[in-house]
């Protein structure tokens, strides 16, 4: 019986067992989550989902029939507590036993917890999961003022809904600017000032000491001492990886379970896929764990092709977007290790893009609201392109003259 | 509603009622229509959800936004006809739409 055990329900898990049976994969498959409900898109709940204009009904990967169809064993509310290899099991949080001949661990990982006082009074806000952002968009509607912890994506696209739903918006940011960890200087410094202008109170350099109150959050408390009042707190100080199963039952983690190129552990049953995988990047010469829709599915479907005996390498050309207010921000490649960074458009305009080159060599490109330098980049970094720099920088000289 | 028929590029054929304000993507995969990946799930930053439509069906479906525009450019089989299912929105007027599916998507 045992065939394919997945263990999440994210867009990982989700892409993993379509590829198997597009692949013609013909073994069971079963696919366990601790969540309450199928796999869904996270990318709009801190976007659409959460400013109302996306209903929870668009929310779904696949509609309920499909599982049924494409003979995937779905169990909602099965927490997976341990992982028995010799015996070829996993233990669930009732102790119930299920075997697998391939396993595929797609845990991601959840909400960062911070390691301040108040963390847990009533109203402090994660947002990782459905159930989360439900627990937070039902808080909005009575809610007028919201202090959000962390200037990262998430933390900035729920300040973009909430100021779109009306309610008074505080960022608070220990780093020295907004997306500090994935974005540069000059395109997080901007959209820090595009925040700013929509009414939001950004402060960087700004660490939390303590979120105050007693039982429900009613601000927080400044390491200067300064106090900040709101009738929501929202953190939103990234993830904390899922590896801790694996880890425990001896497979290699360093943040994050260490898989080969075709997303297999060192136990040749198991593979990892998606923001709880670590894997080595050719491209950039390093190992990388992402964070995007991008690896969660591109993984998968190396992951599954690899079960189905076709072995292609994973070495991935990164994309990720983000979307506040009217602003698309699409991102490719990495922009760490960069020696040279050639802007194209006016940041005044709304509208640029900033490539980032290694030895001349493209290596990532921010793209605000600019989607053919997106693409173009994409396809330069595939190829180790190395644009000259001039006609780069030049309006005039159309992206697409870049590619081959 | 509109009555959207989506043609695998093997010639399978898949007729499925989508309902208004839902795009062609959404209503490709609600009804399980193989070849529509749509990873970015609508966000105008993929590419997966790529199809062939009669350009005598612009004035219904309107236009490509500039947006759409710069991601078809650089996609893979890109014709004249070429659209992102993702950023089509369904209304009663598009009843009988007929959708291609590109080879890549096979
Ligand atoms: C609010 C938000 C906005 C985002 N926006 C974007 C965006 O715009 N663009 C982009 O590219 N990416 C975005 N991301 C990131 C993207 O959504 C993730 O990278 C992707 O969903 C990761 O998928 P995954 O399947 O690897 O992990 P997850 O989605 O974390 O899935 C892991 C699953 O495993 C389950 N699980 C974990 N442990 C166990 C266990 N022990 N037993 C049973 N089940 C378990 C979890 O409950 C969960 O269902 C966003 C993420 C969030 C949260
Ligand atoms: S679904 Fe990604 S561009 Fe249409």
């Amino acid at each position: 019986m045992s065939g394919t055990l997945i263990i999440g329900g994210g867009q990982a898990a989700l892409s993993a067992a379509a590829e198997l049976r597009k692949h013609r994969y013909d073994r069971p498959i079963t696919m366990l989550t601790d969540e309450a409900v199928a796999p869904y898109q996270r990318p709009p709940l801190s976007k659409a989902y959460l400013s109302g204009e996306l209903s929870r009904d668009r929310l779904w990967l696949k509609p309920a029939a499909w599982y049924q169809n494409a003979g995937i064993n779905l169990r909602t509310a099965v927490h997976i507590t341990a992982l028995d290899r010799g015996a070829c099991d996993v233990i669930a949080h009732t102790g119930e036993r299920i075997g697998y001949d391939t396993l595929i661990l797609a845990m991601g990982g959840q909400a960062r917890r911070l390691p301040v006082p108040g963390t847990n009074l009533d109203r402090v806000h994660v947002l990782r999961t459905l159930a989360e952002t439900e627990t937070l968009s039902a808080a909005f509607h009575e809610a007028r003022s919201i202090i959000i912890i962390g200037a990262g994506y998430i933390g900035l696209e729920v300040a973009a809904s909430a100021r779109k739903r009306g309610m008074a918006v505080t960022v608070l940011e220990a780093a020295a600017r907004p997306m500090a960890r994935t974005a540069s200087a000059l395109v997080g410094g901007w959209f820090g000032a595009i925040h700013r202008g929509y009414g939001v109170d950004l402060r960087v350099n700004t660490p939390v000491k303590a979120i105050v109150g007693d039982e429900k959050a009613t601000g927080v408390e400044l390491d200067d001492g300064e106090m900040i009042e709101a009738d929501l707190v929202l953190v939103a100080a990234g993830l904390s990886v899922n590896d801790g199963l694996a880890a425990t039952a001896g497979l290699a983690c360093e943040d994050g379970i260490v898989v080969d190129h075709q997303a297999r552990t060192e136990d040749g049953n198991i593979y990892a896929i998606g923001d709880v995988a670590r894997f080595h990047s050719r491209l950039y010469d390093r190992s990388l764990r992402l964070e995007s829709v991008q690896n969660a599915v591109d993984q998968a479907r190396v992951a599954a092709r690899a079960i189905c005996g076709q072995a292609v390498d994973y070495d991935p050309v990164p994309w990720f977007w983000s979307d506040q207010y009217e602003m698309k921000l699409q991102i490719t490649g990495l922009i760490e290790g960069a020696d040279e960074r050639v802007r194209r458009g006016d940041p005044e305009e709304g509208r640029f893009a900033l490539f980032h080159l290694r030895d001349g060599v493209m290596i990532a490109c921010e793209a605000i609201n600019s989607v053919p330098e997106y693409r173009a980049a994409q396809h330069m970094i595939a190829t180790g392109a190395r644009p000259a720099p001039d006609r780069l920088r030049n309006p005039g000289v159309a992206m697409k003259t870049f590619l081959p | 509603m509109a009555k959207i028929t989506f043609i695998e590029y093997d010639g399978a054929e898949h007729s499925v009622d989508i309902q208004d304000g839902l795009t062609v993507m959404e209503g490709a995969i609600r009804n399980m229509v193989p070849g529509i990946d749509a990873d970015c799930g609508g966000a105008c930053a993929c590419a997966t959800c790529h199809v062939y439509v009669d350009p005598a069906w612009s004035g219904k479906i309107g236009e490509r936004s500039s947006m759409e525009e710069s991601m078809l450019d650089f996609a893979s089989d890109v014709q004249d006809a070429s659209r992102l299912s993702c950023q089509i929105k369904v209304t009663a007027e598009m009843d009988g739409l007929v959708v291609r599916l590109p080879k890549e998507q096979g």
